[in-house]
């Protein structure tokens, strides 16, 4: 558009600024904030490669390319379409045989998670050794095979602390619990599950999602709990709620592409009403510190 | 694309915000005055609101006013918005509830007491529905007096929504129908979410009608990005739903999507252009 055009077809009325504040003295600065800021490096904590492409890595590639505009620099990555609430063995098995395809081309950019079911206990673990002890993956996600307070899981978190794996426990709470899967989780039964495995750290994905102010509270008093942002709406507050009632350290960026966008949920960190050394903790620090045992492990420098 | 490049993250990032960010105008179609009663927003006044907005390049932002939504002194609220917008970038979108009596007269004094540009309408908390006759008289009646008419299909993700305070999300199949019949009309939906974006027939259907879209709630990987390749005509604007939701997350969406020169300038701020000239 021309700036003809742009006075034709009423852009100018659109803008409407009062002509005493049209120059404004100071420049629009970015969404970043500060320099320090738009270079760190995001690490993500939530990712899924659902970007098209004709295979698992040329799907990451696309990711890729799009986490480049905004910055993020690493993601973990889990699961691979279909999504399969309850996935049988094989099924998460193939999930998983995705994500370690990818981690062959982009281990530079992307940490691997593996899948698990928890019913099925015997295969998980299996799993576990396959993608982790004798694999490159560095943590396990567990999504809505079953609730995350359930027995089930012990063997699995006994044997994800050998391992040095960092546990990601998807969590929501929809309309006060009442719209949840069947074998959904919330926030308050990762905490049940925590308690019986002190000083273990785990990711409370999403922390509770749409009704995150019950999720912070619910994992307040479990200091193993790391509260993931992503995944919901950037409403205002959040962060700030998070940041005050867990500490900054326990607070981690997250975005739950390929559903979500990078930009909406890096946009709700960057805006929120908190110090940059926060943001900087938040986007990148507390990732670092925790996923750090697992890739010594594996001798991945970071 | 070449591996190497890929792979050099750091450099690439001193590139990463497109000189246009800053040279295009921006227009936010999306914002409101005052908080949403269930949650502290940002903005603690509505100085403060538009501070950030300029801060970050806005020129101009269409508001709103949260007493639409659930107050019933309509004519009060849409005085008191035009009072708290004059003078400033903030243009008022005042509220008209076509259930309330004599909403014509609301509809009335938006265009010719308080010189509104537009409407700002809310079905879902006020009780019809789209294919309700009362929504096509009121259309008419916006669009007779020249106004441009904001749909607000939600304010929140409905799976938040505290349990006395629900809102059905709204239903838009009627509104290409509705804009067929009544000449001239001028409409753009609020918060759209995935329940419209993710239909691919849908977003056609309304970018066909001619119908605006606001994008605060539009998400996805590269979500701009994807939906014009999906559907090239959708006319979407630049919105960020602020304060209730963080400003900056609109903006990173912008960035995080490679747009040709004319779509970015068509969300920034080209379509509002459209959306408020007259046929």
């Amino acid at each position: 558009m021309n700036r003809r055009d742009f006075l034709a077809t009423g852009a100018a009325a659109a803008l409407a600024v009062p002509a005493a504040r049209a120059a404004s003295p100071e420049p629009a600065l970015s969404a970043w904030g500060t320099d320090e800021l738009r270079k760190l490096g995001a690490w993500d904590v939530h990712a899924h490669v659902g970007t098209p492409g004709p295979n698992p890595a040329k799907r990451m590639e696309a990711l890729v390319r799009i986490a480049d505009r905004v910055g993020v620099e690493r993601m973990c990555i889990f699961m691979s379409p279909p999504w399969q609430h309850e996935p049988k063995p094989e099924e998460f098995r193939r999930s998983n045989d995705d994500v370690l395809a990818i981690l062959k081309e982009w281990g530079s950019r992307a940490f691997g998670f593996v899948y698990l079911n928890p019913v099925y206990t015997k295969e998980s673990l299996a799993e576990l050794e396959r993608c982790v002890a004798d694999g490159p993956m560095v943590g396990i996600k567990l999504w809505v095979g079953t609730r995350a307070h359930r027995r089930e899981l012990d063997p699995i978190v006994r044997r994800a602390v050998e391992l040095d794996a960092l546990i990601f426990q998807h969590t929501w709470i929809k309309q006060r619990g009442k719209g949840n899967l069947p074998q959904e989780s919330t926030p308050m039964e990762l905490a049940e599950l925590s308690a019986r495995h002190p000083g273990v750290p785990m990711v409370c994905g999403h922390t509770g999602g749409a009704e995150w102010a019950f999720g912070i509270r619910a994992i307040r008093a479990r200091p193993e709990l790391h509260g993931d942002l992503g995944g919901g709406d950037p409403v205002s507050g959040q962060v700030e709620m998070a940041v005050r009632e867990l500490g900054a350290e326990r607070v981690l960026y997250g975005s739950d592409v390929s559903g979500r966008s990078f930009g909406s949920q890096l946009g709700r960190v960057l805006g929120a009403d908190i110090p940059d050394s926060a943001k900087r903790l938040i986007l990148r620090g507390n990732l670092v510190r925790l996923l750090r045992p697992g890739l010594k492990r594996k001798g991945i420098k970071v | 694309m070449e591996r190497r490049r890929l792979l050099s993250f750091p450099s690439l990032l001193a590139a990463s915000v497109p000189a246009a960010f800053v040279s295009e105008p921006l227009v936010d179609v999306n914002v409101t005055i005052g908080d949403w009663v269930v949650r502290r927003s940002w903005a603690d006044s509505t100085a403060t609101l538009i501070a950030r907005l300029r801060r970050h390049g806005v020129n101009s932002a269409w508001a709103g006013s949260v007493e639409g939504i659930l107050h019933t002194d309509l004519a009060g609220a849409n005085a008191r918005l035009a009072a708290a917008c004059a003078g400033t970038m903030l243009r008022p979108f005042g509220t008209v509830n076509p259930l309330a009596p004599d909403w014509e007269e609301d509809v009335r004094r938006c265009a010719e007491v308080h010189g509104m540009p537009g409407i700002r309408v809310f079905p879902g908390y006020h009780s019809y529905k789209l294919e309700d006759e009362i929504f096509a008289r009121l259309l008419a009646a916006a669009t007779k007096s020249g106004l441009l008419v904001q749909i607000a299909l939600s304010i929140e993700d409905d799976r938040a929504q505290n349990p006395v305070l629900t809102a059905p999300f709204v239903n838009v199949a009627a509104i290409p129908e509705l804009i067929a019949r009544t000449p001239g009309a001028r409409v753009m939906l609020l918060n759209a979410t995935s329940r419209v974006f993710s239909g691919a027939p849908l977003v056609s259907r309304l970018a066909q009608a001619g119908v605006f879209l606001e994008i605060a709630t539009l998400e996805g990987v590269a979500g701009i990005e994807n939906l014009l390749g999906r559907a090239p005509k959708a006319r979407l604007c630049f919105g960020s739903h602020s304060p209730y939701f963080v400003f900056e997350a609109a903006l990173l969406k912008l960035q995080e999507s490679e747009l040709t020169p004319a779509q970015t300038a068509a969300v920034r701020h080209a379509n509002a252009a459209l959306a408020l000239s007259r046929a």
